[in-house]
């Protein structure tokens, strides 16, 4: 290691561990044969990085965006209308979906720890487990919403849904009004992890 | 957005499970994550079922259990391309550089 390393800025060439150096080897070699190239491993390590996880709740919302009785099964019983879905399991075990509305936004939390619903999540993001999210978001939602880019007007009532180990939630964003007439494969791609948090609306 | 994890790697279970904190995917360094998405997208790219490596990284860990867990994976994906006649050893050995590329 060089001696003013700083978190993957620094330009001169390291000593490599011999593992590390045969991860590389292996690589090379794939590249070379055209299987992968760079930037595509590039796009993947960042996503796993960043944004890991199925999204397999982007899939339920949009089905309850085109399907009334489904989305009244969803608000009814999460867990069951989602594993219609065929998504569930030990993280997913007592879904509640909580719907937005023109005058109620709501908010998942975990105050406690970091419950998250990861077979529709994903992987929770870094924000979400750290003390200042789990505190802000009970004490000044408002605030914290607006920091993180999604300003509500006063009139919106901020709900916020702290999560156990019991029950998991999921927020059901409000369809953005400029989706009319598409497909439903289509709207899942426009629902994003922060909407089903909460932080943000569509 | 499409998700390129499938289940089938997000929940594996027993001593294959990936390194977790709280959920969040664990790499302790760059080249980790490296080895996560080559091992992912070959076994996606070939249309293999992902037991292909599965069984290969459990094996790994078996011969030795306190080796830091993506290295494992990186024997088990050494293992699986070699299997495969996507490349040798040699081939693999002349690869191999002696310093980290610069960024």
């Amino acid at each position: 290691m060089s001696h003013d390393h700083d978190h993957g800025h620094d330009h001169h060439p390291e000593p490599l561990a011999p593992i590390e150096a045969r991860v590389a080897a292996i690589e090379a070699v794939l590249t070379e044969q055209g299987f992968f190239d760079t930037e595509m491993l590039d796009q993947l390590v960042s996503h796993f990085e960043d944004n890991l996880g199925p999204l397999n709740g982007a899939k339920v919302v949009a089905r309850a965006w085109v399907d009334p009785d489904y989305r009244s099964r969803l608000l009814a019983d999460g867990t069951a209308a989602i594993a219609e879905l065929g998504f569930g399991g030990p993280e997913g075990d007592h879904m509640v979906v909580v719907e937005n509305t023109p005058d109620v936004h709501n908010l998942v939390v975990c105050t406690l720890c970091s419950c998250y619903p990861w077979p529709t999540l994903g992987l929770p993001p870094k924000w979400y487990k750290a003390p200042a999210y789990r505190s802000r978001a009970v004490r000044e939602p408002r605030v914290l919403l607006a920091e993180m880019g999604t300003e509500l007007p006063d009139d919106v009532e901020i709900r916020v849904w702290d999560s156990s180990a019991e029950v998991r939630y999921l927020v059901l964003p409000e369809r953005p009004s400029e989706s009319e007439g598409l497909a439903e494969e289509d709207l899942v791609a426009l629902v994003t992890r922060d909407s089903m948090i909460g932080v943000q609306r569509l | 957005m499409t998700n390129p994890l499938p289940d089938e790697v997000a929940f594996m279970d027993g001593v294959s499970a990936l390194p977790r904190d709280n959920g969040e995917l664990v790499f302790a360094a760059p080249w980790q994550g490296r080895a996560f998405a080559l091992a992912v997208a070959l076994v996606d790219r070939l249309d293999l079922p992902w037991d292909a490596f599965r069984q290969r990284l459990i094996d790994a860990i078996a011969q030795d259990p306190d080796r830091p867990y993506y290295d494992s994976w990186a024997i088990a994906l050494e293992s699986l391309v070699v299997s495969l006649g996507l490349t040798t050893e040699d081939a693999l050995e002349a690869a191999t550089p002696a310093e980290r590329a610069p960024l």
